[in-house]
């Protein structure tokens, strides 16, 4: 029931860690089933690879819905693979056809460095939040939660900036690394919100001194990360992140 | 009958946690200084206990074996979180909670826990909200509710289909901001492998670097499990890929009792499994049961497309069987009834597995008030169709999405097909009103432990139970512990218990690597699964138990002789990762077993073929096994019973009915 008829030749990066080189080692795949999942497929290829005596591809993924952001595979040069809006582990082999060669590659930043096999650091996500992406509040400190009536409209947009999964597409796809279109979602997620106000600027200053100091590359506006998004995470946030530094500099009076 | 002691606080069940707060002994400031807690797992249990352990002084370090602690598995909650507030003015309080939750267990949880839950769970929505957590809200600007199964009010918060990643991500925020000022050391993609135990108490762990294979010993006055649950025992679970038992298996094997470990919830509403290939069963949110109808079609063996059989031709069984609560009872019920309609032959789709969850009559509904309230009073069918499309859209877009794409198949226009799953696990390790396993130090927190949910969990309270252990119970409850500890200086990790206990883990991971066998890890989970989900799944009876018992003994045996790991111990070695859970995973189905054999009743999630009632419902025998079955691991895979007897005080214990 679970075999298909997919015949597939697959390219995949193989790099045994960050200190040796890598290459795009060819594997030819045979019975594919079009309802595998594009992760399931993998498990297919390892399998085979342990039961030849080989070392199986590594590759990061975790919940397999879609919601983690853990799985990051760079699929014939597009992050996720060819359908919009969904992340590799949701990806399924309907959308590819009978005989194709597939290229499978790590995410390509200088502020990713290779793990192993497909397998990247995205440890400098972290490092940008906890530069300011928070509202300081500490356990036990909250009023009744209705006593902060939120407008609807507001709240929604929040809730779409705060969507990113952080899997790092946007930055996989970007002709520069730019990290933008995630330190822009929670800053916009923050900025939306009457709760975030009191730390609005500071935080936006903290939040991209660190992406810089991460090394991420600078934002050209070619929308390549709005496109690639998993979540559909808008290229507007890019914006209100750039006035929201520009105010900084000259209505704050806090300095970083 | 109790030979265990639960530690619960006398007096009245309502002022228990607020005494033991007032005059539980506190560790002050200077000491809380050079405290050091260990808490593993960084999701909602351990994210929110790191965060105020570190925002209240404590030194903290936190291990998570993901990339990052924002990936830890509660981001995948969806439905929602419960909280007593009456926002509805439907009736709700902290007792209604209360009961609901002591009732949809089946009468298997702990009164005086569970009160303390539905107390706590109104601060929880506070503080969210206080982050910047965007829970959906109504025009007036106000926060939104929906129902959830088990219940007759309104009191589930939600953000669209993602609540749980939207309180994760709040928690993470927290965590990151005490990472961020150097209060909490974060430990990711390390795996524990060991409790360190000295002089009886649990004094830090040993881990390994998932990166580099180095093996870490890590300090602790005491330690935190917030773990997760053990569902992927089964293989195929709603659960991540990498949700395991391993810290909370180790913790047992070093003394910490494990509780019911029988009691499985099997979720009612999942995506079908396709075939044999699959890796994960995807979860369709049980808020989808507000505005979707279960049905089968009345005929045998039925082919035609769901849109060909007629109204008077589908059976809504869910409606027919337990008029008071429809679509909306809980999930053991919903699961099982979806189970019996199959096995009698009124499965559908191409496996015959699977029943029909149909919003076709709500999308109508809603239409008709979206045209009303546009000024159309009598709207045709289409534009009903349409405009109630919209509004369920905004509701549930995303699972709509995720159906689609896994499936191929258009949920706006066909009824989706789902069927029972392995979602949630209610036994873990057994802990006493501190939420302190049987090891002194050694503390569990969120689905890991035992504690609130008895034989069957409602929904929306997982999300409330592991943020009201981490942000409002342990806090407490751990400076109770600590308090007695200041005088503790850090011990050092030359230690011979360190030696001791790092000497076991990397045995445990040579033996793996050098059996060199013929299987790959997987064929053995997928054996285990097997054996679980026909033995000790959704039904279970004394012969197939018995006979799953004897076939996992020889599974472990043949595991240890024939797997097959490649690789090396001193570099990233993601076999050999899971060589580890599997090994933990094949001891651990063979105790579920012995549970479920040992109670001769059937309630919540836990069902015996032989106690049924008249009409197929759960029979409990509440004179022999109103306790809570905490096992003690001995010598070469043994297990020891103890019993904790559960005295309901405040509630009467009935035949639950939801008729």
């Amino acid at each position: 029931m679970s075999t298909g008829n997919m015949n597939l030749t697959l390219k995949v990066w193989r790099q045994k860690n960050n200190k040796t080189k890598g290459a795009l080692v060819d594997y030819k795949l045979t019975d594919i089933s079009p309802d595998m999942s594009f992760l399931e497929m993998f498990d297919v290829l390892n399998e085979q690879l342990i039961n030849k005596g080989e070392e199986p591809v590594v590759f990061d993924h975790d919940c397999r819905e879609g919601i983690c952001g853990m799985c990051s595979m760079f699929i014939n040069g597009r992050p996720h693979g060819p359908k919009d809006l969904v992340t590799t582990c949701q990806l399924h082999m309907r959308s590819f056809k009978d005989g194709d060669t597939i290229v499978v590659e790590p995410w390509r930043a200088a502020a990713f460095p290779v793990v192993k096999d497909l397998t990247v650091d995205r440890s400098a996500f972290d490092r940008i939040i906890a530069a300011g992406g928070f509202i300081s509040v500490n356990t036990g400190n909250a009023q009744d939660a209705n006593n902060l009536p939120i407008p609807k409209m507001q709240a929604d947009a929040a809730f779409e900036a705060a969507a990113c999964i952080g899997c790092g597409a946007c930055v996989a796809t970007c002709k520069n690394a730019s990290a933008m279109l995630f330190v822009s979602a929670k800053i916009s997620q923050l900025a939306l919100l009457p709760q975030g106000q009191p730390e609005r600027y500071r935080r936006v200053q903290s939040m991209v001194a660190q992406m810089d100091a991460e090394g991420f590359g600078n934002c050209t506006n070619t929308g390549a990360c709005e496109a690639e998004c998993p979540k559909g995470i808008s290229l507007e946030n890019i914006a209100r992140m750039n006035r929201d530094f520009a105010s900084a500099k000259f209505i704050s009076e806090e300095t970083v | 009958m109790s030979d265990i002691n639960s530690n619960i606080p006398e007096g009245e069940l309502a002022s228990k946690w607020t005494k033991y707060k007032s005059s539980v002994p506190l560790v002050n400031p200077s000491n809380k200084r050079t405290i050091e807690v260990i808490i593993v797992g960084s999701g909602l249990a351990g994210a929110s206990a790191a965060a105020t352990l570190a925002e209240m002084g404590y030194k903290v370090k936190c291990f998570c074996f993901q990339d990052s602690p924002r990936r830890a598995h509660s981001i995948a909650a969806q439905g929602g979180i419960n909280a007593a507030k009456n926002y509805q003015n439907d009736g709700d309080s902290v007792y209604r909670l209360f009961y609901d939750t002591i009732k949809g267990g089946d009468y298997r949880a702990r009164e005086a826990n569970v009160y303390r839950l539905a107390e706590v769970s109104a601060n929880i929505i506070d503080q969210c909200v206080a982050q910047g957590v965007p829970l959906a809200r109504e025009y007036g600007g106000l926060l939104d509710n929906r129902s959830f199964g088990g219940t007759q009010v309104q009191r589930t918060f939600y953000a669209a289909g993602q609540t749980g990643q939207q309180l994760l991500l709040g928690a993470y925020s927290a965590l990151e901001r005490q990472i961020g000022m150097g209060k909490v050391e974060m430990y990711t993609r390390h795996e524990m492998l060991e409790v360190v135990k000295i002089d009886g108490k649990a004094r830090g762990i040993i881990a390994r670097n998932l990166i580099t294979g180095e093996i870490e010993r890590h300090f602790g006055h005491a330690v935190v499990l917030g773990t997760g649950g053990y569902g992927n025992v089964f293989y195929l679970s709603t659960n991540a890929m990498g949700s395991n038992v391993t810290a909370a298996w180790k913790a047992h094997k070093q003394g910490a009792y494990f509780a019911n470990p029988c009691y499985t919830q099997i979720h009612p509403t999942c995506i079908p499994v396709s075939g044999d290939h699959q890796s994960k069963l995807t979860l369709m949110s049980e808020s989808l049961r507000n505005d979707g109808r279960i049905w089968v079609p009345k005929k045998k063996d039925d082919n035609r497309k769901a849109s060909e059989i007629p109204e008077d031709e589908r059976d809504y069984y869910l409606e027919r069987r337990y008029p008071a609560f429809g679509n909306l009872v809980p999930r053991d019920v919903a699961s099982r009834a979806a189970k019996e309609r199959c096995d009698a032959g009124y499965g559908v789709g191409a496996s015959k597995l699977a029943v029909y969850l149909d919003f076709k009559a709500n999308t109508e509904r809603y239409g008709r008030i979206e045209a009303a309230k546009a000024g159309n009073h009598n709207p045709d069918k289409e534009t009903c169709m349409r405009l109630g499309t919209a509004v369920i859209k905004e509701k549930y877009g995303n699972l709509f999405d995720m159906y689609a794409q896994i499936t191929g198949e258009n949920p706006y226009e066909t009824p989706m097909r789902i069927y029972p799953a392995v979602h949630y696990t209610m036994g873990g390790l057994w802990v006493d009103y501190n939420l302190m396993t049987s090891v002194p130090g050694l503390y569990c927190t969120g689905e890991a432990n035992f504690s609130d949910h008895g034989a069957n969990r409602l929904g929306a309270s997982a999300l409330m139970q592991g943020l009201a252990d981490g942000y409002f119970v342990l806090p407490y409850t751990i400076g109770a512990y600590l308090s007695k500890e200041i005088s503790v200086k850090a011990i050092s990790t030359d230690h011979p218990a360190f030696v001791e206990a790092e000497e076991r883990a990397v045995g445990i991971l040579n033996t793996l690597i050098n059996i060199k066998g013929t299987k790959s890890v997987d064929h053995f989970h997928k054996r285990l699964g097997h054996i679980m989900w026909e033995k000790c799944g959704m039904a279970r009876n004394e012969k197939g138990l018995k006979e799953a018992i004897e076939e996992i003994r020889a599974l472990r045996a043949e595991f240890w002789s024939d797997v097959r790991v490649p690789g090396a111990a001193n570099e990233l070695n993601t076999e050999l990762e899971k060589a580890g859970r599997v090994a933990d995973f094949i001891e651990l189905g063979e105790l579920m077993c012995i549970d479920a054999l040992n109670r001769n009743e059937s309630c919540g999630g836990h069902f015996r073929e032989e106690y049924q009632t008249e009409e197929g419902e759960a029979l409990r025998d509440d004179e022999n096994y109103a306790y809570v079955a905490a096992w003690e691991f001995k010598e070469g895979v043994n297990f020891e019973l103890h019993k904790e007897e559960l005295k309901f005080e405040n509630i009467k214990v009935a035949q639950r009915s939801y008729k």
